[in-house]
């Protein structure tokens, strides 16, 4: 543990570790001292000169090196003559700071009218106003009247679109460097910066598009002032109007904790609709960030039961060929009866962006019936993760030297920003990382090493890592000896075994199904056989593809290899937040009856002989269990929508009319149910999942200053689960079976083979309903190597015909030398039927001219 | 003076040619310590010899060589060739006329904190001076004085130029080694200072280049030759650039502690038109107004002098005010040029000085009233002692320095605004 130190500052004793600066000590002691520039994030760069006081230090005797006493015993202080800035001063032993006196107040007026002197003061027409650093401050400590002329004002731009996502208003913006500090500190995307000197200095973004990162919108949470403010947002209510509601993001595994900010509107039909996303603070899982996804992607659950959105109002029942409106009771009735005829023919499909009460309600829907369940999904390996980790207390935020992360098959940057950033920030604080993938990512700056695989080796280059530290199996194949005879590959085998804490995130790039399942076993057998298991920060991270796979193999879903087959000779086929038939024309042959409970009117919904229309997860209540295993509870956000049911209790309705025991009306006593009957949940109730414990830095109190307008967390840090070799359970090895054809053998006949990519902004349902962010979405592509395309005759840019999986689509050409050759990459939910690698053929489209 | 010791080319024109430079002594210092001196004792030599900094703190040369940290490597020297204090053009001369002398000092400094690389930060109005080093630099690695392995020690050398954008901060150290790594030109928050944190976060000596250019001779003739010139606590010579109102502006190399009577009446001429001289600003535009009194003309130009007299001697940019000059006129002179030189990354600063143009302007123009001028003074001292480097600190000096000291100029504007007013 750090030295403690003790000073004094404002007549209070305060004892901090030894490195703490004034500002935060001061902040721990509940004084506060006002800054504009510093961030209790970022490193403090003293412009701002907000947060002067009086420091004094104890007099030292030059000679004996003993502290002066003054007459009375009590150490004789010396203060400088000038004041000093409390966020670039570290605390020492015995200093006297002094904020409370005249000349601290005199000198913060002084700086808030200097500041004010330029400023516009449109308060009456800023988003900021009411939350603004600058209000508040100058409310606090200001001058009550204006000696600048106010004709002499430098006027500058005030609507300059830093891209299509970020507005700056020049003339709002105070200098204090905190964006770009933001962007280049703490996201390393350094797109932004200042331009010109003195008062001329300017905010300019030099990438194309402009502001290109997909942290962006967190700056607008940190500008202490209203120059920065999203597209989204921006003129769109007034903060004092809205009311907040805390949520999970639903978008990817990290589960960011949220803020729904809602209001009730007339330009809504009087309707309360959602205004904007804030982070809400996690320190063990987002901090006090969000991606951009989180922040602009919650359009899709717009307009529930208003009719004027994409949204499904009413159930439907197929009649005479046509999907027809009909009651709740009558859509259940018909659906109950199906399913009590189909019995153990009924085959459940659910999509993980359910809660694990709708999964929990689901499988015990089905298998009260005796029917089967799959998850619809392309990764796998839950299961392992619900073993060997991670353990129960894992944190990035305490990673540091003696850590080691090992991403294999994933692009964290693209499929978990929140994680790449606090990998990144692991890695700055020595940990050591290890990134093993069949192409460059933007992780692999930070990585201590890297480990490059061909597409279809992502388990052998895992188990060729084993095997150099011990060869615990020799009989393995080829490919799998030849990887494990480089020396790259075998440091960070080394360097991995060596390390106090072990890491694992395994993603699904370039894998299906049974690729993913044999690398997820992989990794567990490393990891076991480097005994990192069972513990805090050791285990092992499936970066899914959404926010709720975790919970959905903890509920019981599997995936499985033949749905295809399962899902035609099933008698009733009940798919819930799922898409098949949109994914892949191919799957729309269902059986015989099908059953869609869905937000949209889906392409699968379509086909479907009952529609059943439920509420987005911002309207009713329930949990997700992310990557980290964490539960966590979401909250409404805008009330009920008339017409709509939540996921859980329609299939809670429609297994009471089958007279099975199960909770249709409180999302909370499903949770009491799962806590009874699935292990690993034991314990867990709403209640729990709601405690709060202080948190560091402190944010979102009446302080927006300090920390900016990110939520304080009151509603519940969530839970984290053990994993059972935590609890005591023996995790045996086992191999993961080689598939039987390599991935060259499964290359097209031009020796292609397409390899599935994840992208953070893709063409999928709960991306698309926002059109701001249609800009940052490229049109379907895939992307080949230039020597490939060379072959081929495929100039970049040129329009493909992709014939995959039997489908031929259109697609335009992105050459990348980053892609190795004889692969395709293909995007997932970008509009081609893409599930795990296959054989791909890419021939120039014939050009229809208009 | 008997004899240059900086601007050597004044005696011996040819010097910039290094056959001339070499047949006067030239890199004799140099190969000497790097042959025969340890590092440490070319740092303990310069110490003893009292060298000041010339560029405007005057922060001892040998002490900050000593500062600089072991334990971090590599080192690096930085030669302050800015150069952009209003009034200054000392440097500039050097480097065109005596190149050799100031390149010997940049690497005397080098080898003393055992750097390898040398960069020389110009202006980038000295475009031409950087070429015309780049060939001294080409020749001195033809003549084996720069390269690898020098002399046979193993010691190894380089230096490069480089070229600011034309910015005043970016003579503040800090500011230049941000500009020096491709950033913004804004200062650092100090500490942490060079020696221990400097260009790349390594440690790092910065110097001027009058500085420098003093070494070769300190290790060549001794620390107790240098201290026979200038006083007790500011020893050595300094280049006086004289500016103004005075009959022969220019260079004058002089030892420190010469008074500014000698400097402006027996060197410069005295004042054009047999006018009276008003005021002094010894350390060019950051410079407080001296009022050019009898005691003020007999005090010697030194570090210590000049601060009792209320101002600093800085770079020893003395520019000469007379009778004709009026003193918000020279203010806002002044001030314009610390608005338009602001870096902007501090509050005071940044918008103090664009206040205070406003203010200075309006006086200045006659527009203004006596509560002008005292919101002039009270934005100026606001901005006393909060701004986080010495640009800002340093544009308050002539504006306060000026009301206190010639408040009858201020009036006599204020009373033609209230003319003006009077008008029917
Ligand atoms: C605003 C400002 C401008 C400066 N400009 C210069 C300059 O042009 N040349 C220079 O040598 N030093 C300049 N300095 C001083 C440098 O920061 C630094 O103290 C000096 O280069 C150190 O070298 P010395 O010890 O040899 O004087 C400036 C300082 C400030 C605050
Ligand atoms: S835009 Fe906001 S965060 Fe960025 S420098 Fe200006 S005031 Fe600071
Ligand atoms: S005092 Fe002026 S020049 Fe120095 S940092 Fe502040 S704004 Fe920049
Ligand atoms: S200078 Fe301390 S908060 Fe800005």
């Amino acid at each position: 543990m750090a030295k403690q130190v003790t000073l004094t500052i404002d007549g209070k004793q305060v004892t901090v570790p030894e490195g703490t600066l004034i500002v935060d000590a001061a902040k721990k002691a509940g004084i506060d001292v006002p800054v504009f520039c510093y961030h209790p994030k970022m490193e403090p760069v003293g412009m701002c000169r907000m947060c002067l006081v009086e420091i004094g230090r104890p007099v030292i005797d030059r000679a004996t090196g003993q502290v002066v006493k003054e007459a009375d015993g009590s150490p004789k202080v010396q203060f400088g003559p000038k004041l000093e800035t409390a966020c670039t001063t570290p605390v020492s032993e015995g200093m006297v700071v002094v904020g409370a006196s005249e000349k601290v107040k005199a000198g913060r007026e002084d700086i808030l009218e200097f500041l004010l002197t330029s400023h516009p003061l449109d308060c009456p027409i800023c988003d900021k106003g009411g939350e603004c650093p600058l209000q508040d401050l100058t409310m606090g400590f200001g001058p009550g009247e204006s000696r600048f002329i106010f004709d002499e004002k430098m006027r500058m731009d005030k609507h300059v679109p830093l891209g299509e996502l970020i507005y700056l208003d020049r003339e709002r913006c105070i200098q204090c460097g905190r964006c770009v500090r933001f962007q280049s500190e703490i996201a390393d995307d350094p797109v932004i910066g200042f331009y010109q000197r003195g008062r001329s200095l300017e905010i300019v973004t030099f990438s194309e598009p402009g502001f290109d990162s997909y942290f962006s919108g967190n700056t607008t949470d940190i500008c202490p002032v209203g120059a920065l403010t999203t597209a989204d947002f921006r003129f769109g209510a007034r903060p004092w109007e809205l009311n907040n509601a805390a949520s999970i993001c639903s978008q990817c595994p990290v589960g960011c904790n949220i803020t729904f900010n809602t209001r009730r509107e007339a330009r809504s039909g009087g309707r309360m609709v959602i205004k904007r996303v804030m982070p809400r603070q996690n320190e063990a899982v987002n901090e006090i960030w969000i991606c951009d996804k989180g922040r602009f992607a919650y359009h899709f659950t717009e307009g529930g039961g208003s009719g004027n959105s994409e949204r499904l109002t009413q159930p439907l029942v197929r009649k005479n060929g046509e999907l027809a409106p009909v009651s709740w009771d009558e859509a259940l009735q018909v659906v109950a009866e199906r399913f009590r005829q189909a019995g153990s023919g009924l085959l459940t499909l659910a999509g993980g962006r359910l809660s694990n009460e709708d999964l929990f309600n689901l499988r015990q829907l089905t298998q009260g019936l005796g029917g089967q369940t799959a998850l619809y999904t392309q990764m796998a390996g839950g299961d392992l993760v619900a073993q060997v980790g991670v353990g129960q207390g894992t944190n990035f935020a305490d990673m540091g030297a003696g850590s080691a992360i090992l991403v294999v098959a994933s692009d964290l940057h693209e499929e978990a920003p929140i994680w790449y950033l606090r990998i990144k920030q692991a890695v700055e604080r020595g940990a050591m990382l290890i990134v093993a993938g069949a192409r460059p990512t933007r992780l692999e700056k930070y990585a201590a090493h890297v480990v490059r695989y061909p597409y279809g080796s992502e388990a052998a280059a895992i188990l060729a890592m084993l095997n150099s530290l011990s060869a615990k199996r020799p009989n393995l194949p080829e490919p799998v000896q030849a990887l494990a005879r480089s020396p790259e590959l075998q440091a960070a085998a080394k360097a991995f075994a060596g390390a106090q804490n072990g890491l694992v995130l395994y993603g699904s790039e370039g894998l299906g199904l049974e690729g993913s399942q044999a690398l997820a076993q992989a990794c567990a057998n490393l990891l076991i056989s480097t005994n990192h298991i069972g513990r805090a920060n050791n285990g092992l991270i499936a970066v899914w593809q959404r926010a709720n796979e975790q919970g959905a193999w903890d509920m019981g879903f599997r995936p499985r290899t033949d749905l295809a087959e399962a899902m035609k000779s099933a008698r009733v086929l009940y798919v819930v937040a799922a898409d098949p038939a949109g994914d892949d024309p191919s799957m729309a042959e269902a059986g015989e009856f099908l059953v869609v409970q869905e937000l949209f009117l889906t392409d699968t919904a379509k086909l479907a002989d009952v529609v059943l229309p439920v509420e987005a997860y911002t309207e009713r209540e329930g949990s997700f269990t992310s990557g980290e295993r964490r539960v966590q509870r979401f909250y409404p956000a805008v009330p009920e929508p008339a017409g709509l049911k939540a996921d859980f209790a329609v299939t809670g309705q429609i297994g009471q009319l089958l007279g099975l025991d199960l909770e249709a009306r409180f999302a909370s006593k499903v949770m009491l149910r799962i806590a009874s009957q699935i292990a690993d949940y034991a314990g867990l109730d709403y209640v729990r999942l709601a405690e709060v414990v202080e948190q560091w830095p402190i944010v979102g109190r009446g302080d927006v200053y300090y920390g900016g307008t990110s939520y304080e967390n009151s509603q519940g840090l969530g839970v984290q689960l053990a994993p059972a070799a935590q609890r005591g359970a023996a995790v045996p090895l086992a191999w993961p079976e080689f598939a039987s054809q390599s991935h060259s053998q499964q290359a097209s006949a031009e020796g292609l083979l397409a390899a599935p990519i994840n992208r953070l902004l893709d063409r999928g349902q709960t991306v698309w309903p926002s059109t701001l962010l249609h800009s940052r979405i490229p049109q379907p592509y895939v992307a080949l190597n230039p020597a490939d395309a060379a072959v081929l005759r495929i100039p970049s840019g040129a329009m493909l015909q992709v014939t995959l999986n039997g489908t031929a689509r259109l697609a335009a050409a992105h050459l990348d030398e980053n892609v190795p050759q004889g692969v395709v990459l293909v995007p997932r939910s970008m509009g081609l039927p893409i599930f795990g690698p296959a054989p791909v053929e890419i021939r120039r489209a014939e050009v229809v001219s208009a | 003076m008997s004899e240059y010791l900086l601007l050597r080319h004044r005696q011996i024109p040819d010097i910039g040619n290094l056959t001339v430079y070499r047949q006067n002594e030239g890199f004799q210092a140099f190969h000497k310590a790097v042959t025969s001196m340890k590092p440490e004792e070319v740092t303990e030599v310069v110490k003893a010899s009292g060298l000041r900094g010339r560029g405007g703190a005057g922060f001892p040369t040998g002490l900050k060589w000593s500062f600089i940290d072991k334990n971090k490597w590599p080192h690096y020297v930085v030669a302050n060739a800015d150069e952009s204090e209003p009034g200054t053009f000392k440097d500039r001369e050097i480097m065109e006329n005596n190149p050799f002398q100031f390149l010997e000092g940049v690497m005397l400094c080098a080898y003393a904190i055992q750097a390898n690389v040398a960069y020389i930060y110009l202006r980038g109005e000295f475009w031409q001076i950087a070429a015309h080093l780049d060939r001294k630099i080409a020749e001195l690695h033809s003549a084996g004085l720069l390269g690898d392995n020098l002399f046979g020690t193993g010691y190894s050398l380089r230096l490069y130029t480089h070229l600011g954008a034309g910015a005043y901060i970016c003579g503040e150290e800090t500011a230049m080694l941000e500009s020096l790594e491709g950033k913004l030109g804004q200062p650092r928050l100090r500490p942490p200072f060079p020696p221990s944190f400097g260009l790349y976060g390594m440690p790092t000596v910065v110097n001027n280049v009058e500085t420098l250019t003093n070494v070769p001779l300190i290790i060549e003739k001794g620390a107790a030759w240098y201290r026979g010139y200038g006083t007790e606590k500011s020893a050595g010579v300094k280049i006086f650039s004289l500016s103004g109102c005075v009959n022969k502006p220019g260079n004058y190399e002089l030892p420190l502690g010469t008074t500014f009577r000698e400097l402006i009446y027996e060197h410069g001429g005295g004042i054009p038109g047999g006018r009276q001289i008003k005021a002094i600003m010894p350390a060019g535009a950051s410079s407080s107004l001296i009022v050019a009194n009898e005691q003020a003309l007999d005090t010697p130009m030194d570090y210590e002098s000049v601060p009792a007299v209320g101002a600093q001697l800085g770079s020893a940019s003395v520019i000469i005010i007379d009778e004709s000059v009026d003193i918000p006129w020279l203010i806002n002179k002044t001030i314009h040029f610390f608005k338009h030189e602001s870096c902007g990354k501090c509050t005071p600063c940044r918008e103090g000085s664009y206040w205070m143009m406003h203010l200075t302007e309006r006086i200045d123009k006659g527009k203004a009233t006596w509560k002008d001028v005292e919101l002039l003074k009270d934005v100026a001292t606001q901005i006393r002692g909060k701004c986080l480097c010495a640009l800002g600190e340093f544009s308050i000096e002539a504006v306060l320095s000026g009301i206190d000291r010639f408040r009858q100029d201020f009036e006599a504007r204020v009373g033609a605004r209230e003319m003006i007013e009077t008008q029917p």
